[in-house]
């Protein structure tokens, strides 16, 4: 879609609508800049015509150059395979841009982002709590993705408020942030009136690092393995994520041979991740026997990765511009024959699973996310699709899949059996590609190519196996980075649980929570 | 029921098709570990685990080390649930400021004796983080530790090595 067709179909919903300037710097990428006066009905009209929730939304601080914070919003158009960005100029007086939130669910917690981390107030948002700074431990006016901030000013601490129910037979269950398993940190707050929940308090934001601000200055090329550090369990993909911004932002595109190798990377990990999953809802129910056949299938795939790269989370593969190993004839067999052993033990854990009745009895009609909350909060990847929304960007954005032939699998109905059935449909398939990809492989294609850095700005983005990783990248013309913002689908997903646990018992929220798996690290940066 | 007795059988060591390449030392390395923790602490020892900020690899790498390759456990090494049960408490991520709180809380609620130990880059000096505005650093700086497990993340084989080098020299009293 190109700009003028994009501002027609805005303008006969909002005849007001007009754009600054337009751009399309990249095939997949178009960025309009507009008035703040117009941006929240530009943005609903964009919204109600996409049919997208909000992807992105984050700040940039310019005060140094321009004098003003930038607001990009970004939407992702499906049919055309593109992101559209709204892009507002807010004057330094006045940093203040008009809310999304009470229209468009998805958006709130971005905006609360951007009110504790640029002090920019999303004006009209009911709830600016903070989601990462805690109150407890960080005063009210630091704001530390602000170029001039240094050190932190001291200034009276607060106490976080959580929404409370009240009624009579209501009771709270705090929970967390050490829980009882090897997990993250997390703080969970149920309200229950007898055993089901009512609702669910998250406070997240325990694993906070400033992992935004630390990007900031460095080389975009040495950045890459930094990038492998923000969520360990999806290593591979968020560096992934992270090349391809630069590759756009460098005019470099890899070569065949890389693409390939990249997806029979991205997919082992997509692997070892669902058959952990696998298991950890087996174990959630108590059922030991697959959990333990789950284990040693996902020990198997970590052994395998370090065989063929020498890391067990793939870190160390990606580069700027390609790749950084090829794989032999050697590496190849060994990796086909590992396949198809690993589809046969797969297939008995799967067996095991779906025919025990008390097991199917735990999980079906469990954790039930409907898709209607699913698209109003702005769920996406495999906890999306688990609830009847045909999103993956593997689809949209296919590359080396669709030559593949690549299969999305989908389920209509948002339990906990669902998002299970989703992981067995995904992790045949990615076993399936992998092999595909595996005979594409040639070796003798040059696998990097070395990078030309310049000021630019780009989004990079990959399907990781919880959902879609997005690196929005600004360099300066020495390559520096000014600017990166990541989402990881685990930001949008966290809502998506706290709605699935409604109505149901408590002792089930272990395995609701397992059956989304999301990263804590990957959601508090 | 049957299904899985029969699978049981026919398969018999599940493990059979999987290239594990389980070096010989770990079951000596594990015997000489059981020895010394029976010793010290009569039957085991047992380790909570608290994530002060880590990326989620070292505690992916922590449940490896107690599947049923690695398996821990049947070397007396206990992964427990509440830190009122723990005889060490196993640190990672280079400690949040959000966690310094829960953290200290989590250490005072061990019983004694108890000792910290550290896992992973991050937990020693901050790592890649060590210069962010929100990451404390070094948990040695916090809370006395007396073992680091070095690795980005460590391989459960180092974390068994290490914990068995530790208390191979270590009188703990």
């Amino acid at each position: 879609m190109v700009c003028s067709e994009i501002i027609l179909a805005v303008k006969k919903l909002f005849p007001q609508f007009s754009v600054i300037s337009c751009e399309e710097n990249y095939a997949d990428e178009l960025i309009m800049k507009v008035t703040p006066q117009i941006f929240k009905e530009a943005c609903l009209a964009l919204h109600k015509i996409l049919l997208s929730s909000v992807v992105m939304l984050f700040a940039l601080d310019e005060r140094e150059k321009t004098g003003k914070f930038v607001v990009n919003c970004v939407f992702l158009n499906l049919r055309q395979s593109k992101w559209i960005t709204v892009s507002i100029d807010i004057p330094s007086e006045t940093p203040y841009f008009d809310s999304l939130a009470q229209n468009m669910y998805s958006s709130s917690f971005f905006e609360r982002e951007i009110w504790e981390m640029f002090g920019i107030e999303p004006k009209g948002n009911p709830d600016l709590r903070r989601l990462r700074l805690h109150d407890e431990v960080w005063p009210q006016g630091n704001f530390p993705l602000r170029k001039d901030f240094t050190k932190k000013v001291e200034g009276s601490l607060g106490e976080y408020k959580f929404s409370r129910v009240e009624g009579k037979g209501i009771f709270e269950i705090p929970v967390g942030p050490v829980h009882a398993g090897i997990i993250g940190p997390g703080h969970f707050r149920f309200s229950v009136a007898g055993e089901p929940i009512i609702n669910l308090e998250q406070r997240l934001g325990f694993t906070h690092r400033g992992v935004e601000k630390l990007f900031e200055g460095r080389n975009c090329v040495e950045a890459i393995r930094f990038s492998e550090c923000v969520s360990g369990d999806a290593a591979f993909a968020h560096s992934l994520a992270f090349a391809l911004a630069c590759e756009k932002i460098c005019g470099v595109s890899v070569s065949g041979e890389a693409a390939y190798l990249r997806a029979i990377f991205l997919e082992l990990e997509r692997m070892y991740n669902h058959v952990n999953d696998i298991g950890g809802i087996a174990t959630d129910v108590g059922f030991s026997f697959p959990a333990a056949l789950s284990a040693i299938i996902k020990e198997g795939i970590l052994q395998l990765n370090e065989k063929l790269c020498g890391s067990r989370y793939l870190k160390k593969i990606n580069l700027v511009g390609g790749v950084s190993l090829n794989l032999d004839e050697n590496k190849k067999n060994s990796t086909r024959i590992f396949l198809k052993n690993i589809k046969y033990d797969f297939s008995e854990l799967t067996k095991i699973l779906f025919s025990s009745v008390s097991f199917m009895d735990r999980v079906d009609s469990t954790g039930v996310l409907k898709k209607k909350t699913a698209k109003d909060i702005g769920v996406n990847g495999l906890a999306a699709r688990a609830s009847g929304i045909p999103v993956d960007l593997r689809k949209y954005f296919p590359g080396v899949y669709k030559e593949a032939g690549f299969k999305m699998a989908i389920e209509e109905s948002g339990d906990v059996l669902a998002r299970l059935r989703m992981r067995v449909s995904e992790f045949k398939e990615s076993c399936r590609l992998i092999e595909e990809f595996l005979a594409k492989l040639k070796n003798g294609e040059k696998i990097n190519f070395s990078p030309v850095l310049k000021e630019a700005s780009a989004l990079g983005y990959v399907e990781a196996w919880r959902g879609p990783v997005l690196y929005w990248l600004k360099t300066d013309s020495r390559g520096l980075i000014e600017r990166c913002k990541i989402v990881d689908a685990s930001f949008c997903n966290w809502q998506g649980l706290s709605y699935a646990v409604l109505g149901n018992i408590v002792p089930d929220f272990p395995v609701c929570n397992k059956s989304f798996d999301l990263s804590y690290s990957g959601n508090d940066l | 029921m049957g299904h899985i007795l029969k699978n049981r059988i026919l398969k018999g060591v599940m493990t059979r098709h999987i290239d594990l390449d389980l070096p010989q030392e770990i079951e000596l390395c594990g015997g000489e570990l059981l020895q010394i923790i029976q010793g010290t602490f009569g039957r085991s020892l047992n380790i909570r685990e608290v994530d002060t900020g880590s990326c989620e690899a070292c505690e992916s790498e922590i449940i490896s080390a107690n599947n049923p390759i690695y398996d821990l456990q049947r070397f007396g090494v206990s992964f427990v649930a509440s830190p009122r049960h723990a005889d060490a408490l196993l640190v990672t991520g280079p400690v949040s400021k959000n966690m310094l709180v829960a953290l200290k809380k989590t250490y005072q609620a061990m019983p004694e004796p108890k000792f910290v130990i550290t896992c992973g880059d991050c937990a020693f000096d901050g790592g890649v983080f060590k210069d962010s505005y929100y990451v404390e650093g070094a948990v040695n700086k916090i809370l006395p530790v007396v073992l680091h497990i070095p690795g980005c993340p460590p391989s459960p084989l180092m974390i068994i090595r290490v914990l068995l080098s530790f208390l191979k020299c270590r009188k703990y009293s």
